[in-house]
């Protein structure tokens, strides 16, 4: 029983971690039809600044808990700088073309800004490990586990709450629903769609890089932790379908228990098991769990 | 008469010709010989290229300078390889076997170095030790844990300077059945790859042997550099073992120990890192007391105390500002591997430059003074390398990082003997005969 809910537990961990780092690049290709793979990178770009502006802030004795405000600091920084620069400098330029096009564009970001990141942080590791332990450990299901990664949680659950409160509820929100569902319709009734792109482009970067900067105390910032991400990132939004941000919950969630349950019953297939429910499902659903029905065009 | 020449006369004489001897000798100029061009091979980019490439980089560059400037190297008084200078060629190891390859022959073909030094990766060396054979060319593997490659194959022109990963394994598990030789239980937890797997074996088939009554509770494998070890670390936490073995390498390492470290992983069990020792300066005193860290050999903290040893560690500290630690140290191995064998050469081919074949013909079997110690070519019919290895615990005193209880095993006690397969020989109880 205590074996089971650790597993739970560690799951739902694991899964709040999967969903930060996932929804961003949901949000992009729901809204812009863009796959971005560029997002590994400013995923990465959060956590090397989350570890620089955290540095800075501890090395320079201010309070230990102001490092929480640098790690959210630094991916709305990151999030700031590189959404408007790759939309408006890049990606405005290619709207209208193929999807593979964009893909292929987004891909070439993703090489620049990896060696960018080396240019500028090196190769040796980086690490903020403060504000991992700051808060203390619970005990629970038997085991300690440190605050911070129920900190993770309640981040993912605000972050995917907000989304969709924003999505479902705000003004601004309906109208980029109407742009998810036609763009060309959107900008006829008089709806600044290239603002839209480049506001929900900002945001799925900066969501990006909170993943980044929320993940960067709890690992060693290492160059090439990007390409890890992006594939783990894409696994689960293929899961629950593109675009959809239910589906990126819940392809979180079916992604973490499974691999939680695989390490602690059966470790031999932990490497597998992300990628067999990703099969499993599209198996059944080859659109993923939450794919809308699409019309078909003549 | 015969006029006879007097002492004074012949003395003056022989000072005469000394003298413009060594007129002639400071103003004629030095014949000049070729450079040997060397490619060095090591991870510049991703993951591996801070912890070990870029380290084993640097070690070739002070090395190779101080060789070329001469007399700067202690027991090692000539410049160069015998005489002729150091040409290094910097290669990124990174990208896999596919491309490894293609660089090799790059290398080989189009750079036309006179031999290679290089590979960390297993993979990288079972793809290239063939190649290195049809294309007849000198390589030398620094790093690499694989023992496949000299105990599946046989290879002319392929040395490797570094012991192999059964050393690690057989001297962490004589380590830690010494330190708790009443162990029940014991977990691992290794990347899933071939390093992580062979170290892991190695580990609890010696294990098997040294506490037969201990038990492996769970192996977990992890994807290389996954970073995330949330539910890795509560299964170790609940599965009661007392001894952790890890051969986790880079940035894994340091999250496993971010992670596991605030869970009280290391204060409920003796976690044993095998490659410890290359981020020991990275992470310090978050390193928590009680872990047990290892350095592939007796390297870095773990390397004796000569006068080579302490002039590589003042030099390299000096231009990097950090400790040199293995991947660094593996480097020196090989350079000074290949000088050893070179200059050994020359000496049989009575001073004129040797043949690759004269070289090769020189390394095998070849006993050379290094600053981790003397490394002995003695398996792999003179082509892999053997040295002993250390293991130390840690303790943070005045918030510093100290090892202590330091540990260290003969080569004899922790390397199979020439011919036996690592697998067979811990499997036999270690014996030293066939």
């Amino acid at each position: 029983m205590v074996e089971l809910l650790s597993t739970v537990v560690d799951g739902i961990i694991y899964s709040s971690w999967l969903f930060v780092v996932a929804v961003g690049l949901t949000l992009i290709y729901g809204v812009m039809k863009i796959l971005n793979i560029a997002h590994g990178s400013l995923y990465a770009l959060g956590a090397y600044s989350a570890a620089s502006l955290g540095g800075f802030w501890l090395g320079h004795g201010y309070p230990p808990l102001g490092s929480y405000g640098m790690l959210a600091l630094s991916a709305v920084l990151v999030g700031l700088v590189m959404g408007p620069l790759i939309e408006r400098g890049l990606l405005r330029f290619m709207y209208g073309k193929d999807e593979i096009v964009l893909l292929l564009a987004t891909y070439s970001v993703f090489l620049i800004l990896e060696d960018a990141i080396k240019l500028i942080w090196g190769v040796d590791s980086l690490s903020i490990a403060e504000p991992y332990g700051l808060l203390g450990s619970v005990d629970f299901a038997g085991l300690t586990y440190p605050v911070y990664s129920f900190i993770l949680l309640a981040v993912s659950a605000v972050t995917g709450i907000g989304l969709a409160w924003v999505l479902q509820r705000t003004r601004q929100g309906k109208l980029l629903i109407a742009v998810i569902h036609d763009s060309e319709m959107s900008a006829v009734m008089g709806i600044r769609v290239p603002r839209f792109y480049l506001i929900t482009f900002t945001v799925g970067a900066m969501l990006a890089a909170v993943g980044g900067a929320f993940t960067a105390p709890m690992v060693s910032v290492v160059p090439g932790m990007g390409v890890e991400v992006i594939v783990l990132a894409f696994a689960v939004v293929v899961i629950g379908g593109l675009g959809s941000l239910k589906g990126a919950a819940l392809g979180a969630l079916m992604v973490g228990l499974v691999r939680s349950a695989s390490v602690h019953f059966l470790p031999q297939v932990e490497l597998f098991s992300i990628y067999l429910v990703m099969v499993l499902v599209l198996l059944f659903r080859p659109k993923g769990l939450f794919s809308s029905a699409e019309a078909r065009k003549i | 008469m015969q006029k006879r020449f007097g002492f004074g006369r012949i003395l003056f004489v022989a000072f005469a010709t000394v003298l413009i001897a060594v007129g002639f000798a400071i103003s004629a100029p030095a014949v000049e010989q070729k450079p040997i061009k060397i490619g060095i091979v090591s991870f510049l980019s991703g993951p591996a290229a801070g912890p070990f490439g870029v380290p084993a980089r640097n070690g070739a560059e002070i090395l190779a300078e101080a060789l070329n400037e001469g007399g700067k190297v202690p027991g090692y008084g000539t410049k160069g390889l015998g005489g002729a200078p150091i040409e290094l060629v910097y290669l990124d190891e990174a990208g896999g076997t596919t491309k490894q390859v293609t660089e090799y022959r790059n290398l080989v073909q189009r750079q036309n170095v006179d031999l290679v030094i290089g590979y960390i990766s297993s993979g990288d060396t079972l793809a290239i030790a063939p190649v290195a054979e049809e294309l007849k060319k000198l390589t030398v593997f620094f790093d690499s844990g694989t023992p496949r490659i000299f105990e599946d194959a046989s290879y002319k022109y392929v040395f490797r300077t570094g012991s192999h990963s059964t050393m690690d394994s057989v001297g962490a598990a004589l380590y830690v059945t010494e330190m708790r030789p009443n162990i029940r239980k014991y977990a691992g937890i290794n990347q899933n790859y071939a390093w992580g797997q062979d170290s892991w074996s190695d580990f609890e088939a010696a294990m098997k042997i040294l506490a037969p009554k201990a038990k492996a509770v769970t192996s977990q494998m992890t994807k290389l550099m996954s970073g995330q070890f949330g539910a890795e670390i509560s299964v170790l936490l609940s599965s009661g073992a007392e001894v952790i073995h890890s051969s986790f390498w880079g940035g894994d390492t340091e999250s496993f120990v971010l992670q596991a470290a605030p869970r009280g992983l290391f204060k409920k069990s003796t976690v044993v890192l095998t490659c410890g020792e290359h981020i020991m300066y990275r992470l310090g005193n978050k390193i928590p007391d009680g872990t047990v860290l290892g350095g592939k050999g007796t390297v870095g903290i773990f390397a004796p105390d000569t006068e080579l040893n302490r002039w590589f560690q003042k030099v390299y500290a000096e231009r990097y500002y950090v400790p040199p630690t293995y991947p660094t140290y593996r480097m020196a191995q090989a350079i000074l591997g290949v000088k050893s064998a070179y200059e050994k050469a020359m000496a049989a081919n009575k001073g004129m430059t040797p043949t690759q074949d004269q070289v090769i013909a020189s390394f095998e079997h070849l006993s050379f003074d290094t600053p981790s110690g003397k490394v002995e070519m003695g398996l792999g019919k003179g082509h892999q390398a053997v040295t002993g290895i250390s293991y130390g615990t840690t303790k943070v005193v005045n918030g510093k990082l100290t090892i202590t209880n330091i540990k260290t095993y003969p080569k004899e006690k922790v390397n199979p003997p020439e011919g036996v397969l690592s697998k067979d020989w811990i499997e036999s109880g270690f014996k030293r005969t066939k």
